[in-house]
Order: C-alpha cells, then sequence, then structure tokens
C-alpha cells in the first residue's frame, strides 16, 4: 500500500495541477514584477508585463534565469521579500566560481520541508522510522532539509551530519536506523565500509536510503542496495530553487515525481531555449510558483534529463523526471565527444568493479587524453598478471563502446582515490583552453 | 605438495613497494622469498613469509589488496644443472610455469625454487619422480 504524506496533493488531477501552476505562476510573475527590479528589467526587455502572463500556456513567454543571472546578482540582487520576512539563507557548494545564496522566509522552509516529507513517506518512512541524516548540515541544504522533512514526517531524527564514518555506522546499528539520507557516495562508502567489518545486510537495521546532491547510476544503486540490503530512493533538488525534496523517486523507482504545486518544469533545447515534448531529452528548467523570499522564474538547471506524464504505478499523478545524465556542466566534451562520469561509472560497475574511480583530462600537443583511474578491489584481484592485463583491456573495450573514445586505464591502490565524505570528487579536468 | 604465497596488489609508482616494505618491517614479518613482476601500470609482490595467515590479516588492515597463491617450492642443490633438472621434468610432463624465482636457504649449498603452475598435484608428482626434492612450508618458515 502506498503511502502518500499529502495525498490530496500527490495524486490530484491534471486539471487541478493545471488550475494550481496557473494561479500561482501569475501571482508569482506579480510579486518578482513588484519587488525585484532585476526580473522587471529583464521582462521589460521582452516586452513583458505581469498582464501578459493569464496562465501555464504563457510561461514559455518569460525570459530564462542562469546560474550567471545568481552570481551577478549576488547576494541580494534577486531577493524578493524585505530582509526582516527572511529567516535563512543556504548556499551551493561553491565549486565553481562564486557561491549562490538563497533566501528563505519560515513559509518557504515550510514548504521546504513538506517536499522532503513527502520523500521520505514515498519511501516508506512514518513515525515509527529512525531516520539518520548523513548529508552535511550547514550551508548545504541536504542536511537541514531531510532534518526538516524528517520532523515533520514524525520519525526519530539523528542528525548526524556528513563524516566519521565509524560514528555513523555506531548509531546505525546502536539506535536501529532503518532511514539514511547522504550521498550516494557516501551510501556507496558506508556499504563497503560495513562489509569490510563483516556485516552482512541482513545485520544491518536500514530499510530504505534517500540518496541525491550527485548524478548517480542505476548500477550504483544496485550495488548498494545489496551491500546495506535496503531500497535505495533518489532524491532531486537545486539550492537555487529551495534544497532536496525538487522531486523525488516513488516505491516504482521510474524517475521522480517533481513536487508540481510548488515547481513548474520543462525541458528545452539548450542551444535555442525552444521547450521541447514529453519524452525529448534536453534541459531542465524550472519555474518556482510559491516561494516567497527567493522566486526564481525558468531557471536554467543545467541538467540534462527527460520528462514523462505516464501515469506511474504508486498513484502519484505529479510528472516525472528522469534520472539526470549528467549536468550540463558536467559534461566533458573530450576530443569532440560528450561525455558524462556517469556514463563512465556504469561501464564499471557493470565489469565488476567499485564506484571508485576518478576521470582525469589533459590536453598533450592539441589532443585531449582521457586517463581513468579505477581502484583495483579483492574480488578483481588475481595473482595472474596476464589475468589483470585483460581485465584492465575489457575496461578499454567497455569505455570504447560506450563512449567512442579511447581512455587510458590505470588500476590503482583501493582508497587512492579522494573520496570526501560529501561529494566524490569523479573529474579532474587539466586542459588549459 | 604445494607452499603458500601471498600476492599484493600494486601500483607501479614511486614510492608504492616501500609502502609495503614499510608495513612488513613494522609488524616484524620475516620474508622468505620475494619476487616482483611489473607492467608499466601496476605489479604483483610475491612473497613467502613466516607467518602467512597473519601477513594476510596485516595486510587487510592496511588497505592492500592480496591474495593467497598455492605454488610449488623444491630444493635444488646450488649447482650447475640443478634448475634444468626440474624444467626437464616439468616439461615433458607438460606442466606449463606461469612463473617461477628462486632464492638461496640458510644452507649456502642449496637453492629454492619456487614455481607457479596450474595444477600443483601433477607438477609435484612429476618433481618428485625426477628425483627432486620438494619443500614444504615448513621447511621454509624454518629456514
Amino acid at each position: 500500500m502506498e503511502r502518500y504524506y499529502q495525498p490530496e496533493i500527490e495524486t490530484a488531477s491534471r486539471e487541478q495541477i493545471t488550475a494550481w501552476q496557473s494561479e500561482r505562476l501569475c501571482k508569482q510573475v506579480r510579486h518578482v514584477w513588484d519587488n525585484v527590479p532585476a526580473y522587471r528589467k529583464k521582462m521589460e526587455e521582452k516586452g513583458l508585463t505581469p498582464d501578459d502572463i493569464k496562465g501555464v500556456e504563457d510561461l514559455h513567454k518569460l525570459p530564462f534565469v542562469t546560474k550567471a543571472d545568481l552570481r551577478d546578482n549576488y547576494p541580494y540582487g534577486l531577493l524578493a521579500e524585505p530582509l526582516k520576512n527572511c529567516v535563512r539563507i543556504q548556499s551551493t557548494s561553491g565549486t565553481t566560481g562564486k557561491r549562490v545564496v538563497a533566501f528563505y522566509t519560515q513559509h518557504d522552509i515550510d514548504l521546504w520541508e513538506e517536499c522532503c516529507a513527502r520523500a521520505i513517506t514515498a519511501a516508506g518512512g512514518t513515525d515509527e522510522d529512525v531516520c539518520q541524516v548523513s548529508y552535511g548540515y550547514g550551508l548545504f541544504t541536504g542536511g537541514p532539509g531531510l532534518n526538516g522533512g524528517s520532523h515533520k514526517v514524525g520519525c526519530l531524527t539523528v542528525p548526524t551530519s556528513s563524516g566519521n564514518t565509524e560514528r555513523q555506522i555506531m548509531f546505525i546499528r546502536d539506535l536501529n536506523a532503518t532511514i539514511l539520507c547522504c550521498t550516494p557516495s557516501y551510501a556507496a562508502y558506508l556499504g563497503e565500509t560495513m562489509k569490510e567489518m563483516g556485516l552482512s545486510p541482513e545485520e544491518i537495521p536500514l530499510k530504505a536510503g534517500i540518496f541525491g546532491a550527485e548524478a548517480w547510476s542505476e548500477e550504483m544503486r544496485r550495488d548498494i542496495q545489496n551491500t546495506l540490503g535496503i531500497k535505495a530512493y533518489d532524491i532531486y533538488g537545486l539550492t537555487e530553487l529551495s534544497g532536496p525534496g525538487v522531486a523525488f523517486e516513488c516505491s516504482a523507482q521510474q524517475g521522480m515525481h517533481i513536487n508540481e504545486d510548488h515547481f513548474i518544469a520543462e525541458i528545452i533545447n539548450p542551444e535555442t531555449g525552444e521547450v521541447l515534448p514529453d519524452g525529448e531529452q534536453g534541459e531542465l528548467v524550472f519555474t518556482s510558483i510559491t516561494k516567497e523570499a527567493f522566486p526564481l522564474l525558468r531557471y536554467r538547471t543545467r541538467d540534462v534529463c527527460v520528462l514523462t506524464h505516464e501515469k506511474c504505478a504508486c498513484g502519484r499523478t505529479h510528472v516525472r523526471m528522469a534520472k539526470p545524465r549528467g549536468r550540463t556542466d558536467d559534461m566533458l566534451i573530450i576530443r569532440g565527444v560528450n561525455v558524462f562520469p556517469s556514463q563512465i561509472e556504469t561501464v564499471l560497475l557493470n565489469l565488476g568493479y567499485g564506484a571508485n574511480y576518478q576521470i582525469l583530462v589533459d590536453r598533450v600537443n592539441h589532443t585531449d587524453t582521457l586517463d581513468v583511474h579505477v581502484e583495483m578491489t579483492p574480488e578483481m584481484f588475481t595473482d595472474n598478471m596476464g589475468e589483470i592485463t585483460k581485465r584492465q583491456k575489457q575496461i578499454v573495450e567497455g569505455l570504447r563502446s560506450m563512449l567512442g573514445l579511447t581512455a587510458k586505464v590505470t588500476l590503482v591502490a583501493p582508497k587512492s582515490i579522494v573520496r570526501s565524505e560529501g561529494k566524490a570528487v569523479r573529474v579532474i579536468d587539466k586542459r588549459k583552453i | 605438495m604445494s607452499v603458500k604465497q601471498i600476492s599484493v596488489f600494486l601500483e607501479n609508482r614511486p614510492g608504492a613497494l616501500l609502502g609495503l616494505t614499510r608495513v612488513l618491517a613494522e609488524k616484524q614479518i620475516d620474508m622468505r622469498a620475494f619476487s616482483l613482476a611489473e607492467t608499466s601500470e601496476f605489479g604483483i609482490a610475491r612473497i613467502i613469509v613466516n607467518d602467512i595467515e597473519g601477513t594476510a590479516a596485516v595486510l587487510s588492515e592496511e588497505g592492500f589488496i592480496h591474495s593467497i597463491t598455492p605454488v610449488v617450492a623444491v630444493s635444488i642443490s646450488n649447482t650447475p644443472g640443478g634448475l634444468n633438472r626440474a624444467l626437464t621434468a616439468l616439461s615433458e610432463a607438460q606442466v606449463n610455469v606461469e612463473y617461477m624465482y628462486a632464492f638461496i636457504g640458510g644452507k649456502r649449498e642449496s637453492a629454492y625454487m619456487i614455481f607457479r603452475v596450474a595444477d600443483d598435484a601433477k607438477a609435484s608428482e612429476v618433481l618428485r619422480a625426477a628425483g627432486i626434492q620438494l619443500a614444504e612450508q615448513e621447511e621454509i618458515v624454518n629456514l
């Protein structure tokens, strides 16, 4: 029996969802026009006034907002509420350029936490559960978002934050944690560590995991599910929009339901900006229609994915997004070929290696080089040099058929690839272009 | 009759081997034989030690990927032609040698050869039949 946190919203009819979206969009456009000069200017440049937006059907008329707009308007330029109405900021990890700072009113936080509560409920969570939140707490949205969602569901919340793996495992075992929230790479690491400690999946009390904040493949999901003995659910979000919980996976594990009462999703052609129909791959664009402090209209996420409105087995009616293939900014162009780290991961996991790898890209004599470092595992090691070399060649072959590129594959010692306890450092691009 | 050898995965980079020998030194592990095979990218260190189980545990703890491999050990006289006799016996019986290495025992008059073959039992049999003396784990440990 599928459980919903807000059944009347999560299973609403398409007509109802569209009606909510239209009403809220018009109100939101008016709100930014009145309160954010940068938005008014962008609309004026397109010859638009709030009266031109009468419903969802007019959404495509609005200009896009990009990450560059966010940086240019740092810190207060896109704020739509007086600071006295704001109670919190969160910030992106800031790996590229300046950090993005997002503001929240108390109402914004309540809605955000409700979205996370929907995700936890969809993963089977109830007030009987012990939910361990091993996402980082602080400026990063992962910890605070799931923490709030877990409270709303009524789980006993264990706010371990990230890091200190021994303590994480101690709490999982001593407090019988049933739900784990963290990045997939950290979940894999916890699983690996528990396996090394000799713990079988039956001895681990966890039953579900909610993992997001970085791209991960189906093969990685399979590995995590097997080592931890859980069902692993994907969750999607962006600090710019609120944080985790913009979309979440249900028991069907066939894409993530976007919380359409708060976010309108579009897929566009990243080159032309043209809106694409259901089922076509393109860049995901979001409009936050209930955000008070930091509303974004047509925000380009740079995530590449596909939407589907097909009926879902779980009974939810909200549109589903496929696992993003990667962010357009994660995408590497190597010798003219588009490469997503997730593709490389798929090849490795299919051949029996772990998800512990690093991609090094460089340019030597005007030609791009692709090096993939893969950690040797006890299962893949043998005393036979020829056999190891053969397996190494299988990786090269697998990558060639997946990417159409020849990579240099190096087998490295276990745990030699840096694992950040938050996000994994998967790509090092040394090209100076 | 076979002897247990530990094979350890190493990266082919400065300091990788040192990382292994440092651990062995710290843990007072006494090596009886040591051999290194490598490609330009990785290597395998093959060692025979006084305490197989203890060494394997230490290596796991220190994060080294390793496996225990059975090999055939023989003692041959440290005189010209000693190795030739052993290889002739194996060759005549169609036993393929994947790799081998030698070390000198405590007594200077005899050397030891380690053979890695697919079929330990067959190799042992033909060597014994050729009058070559096989060495047991205990003998090597007590050198």
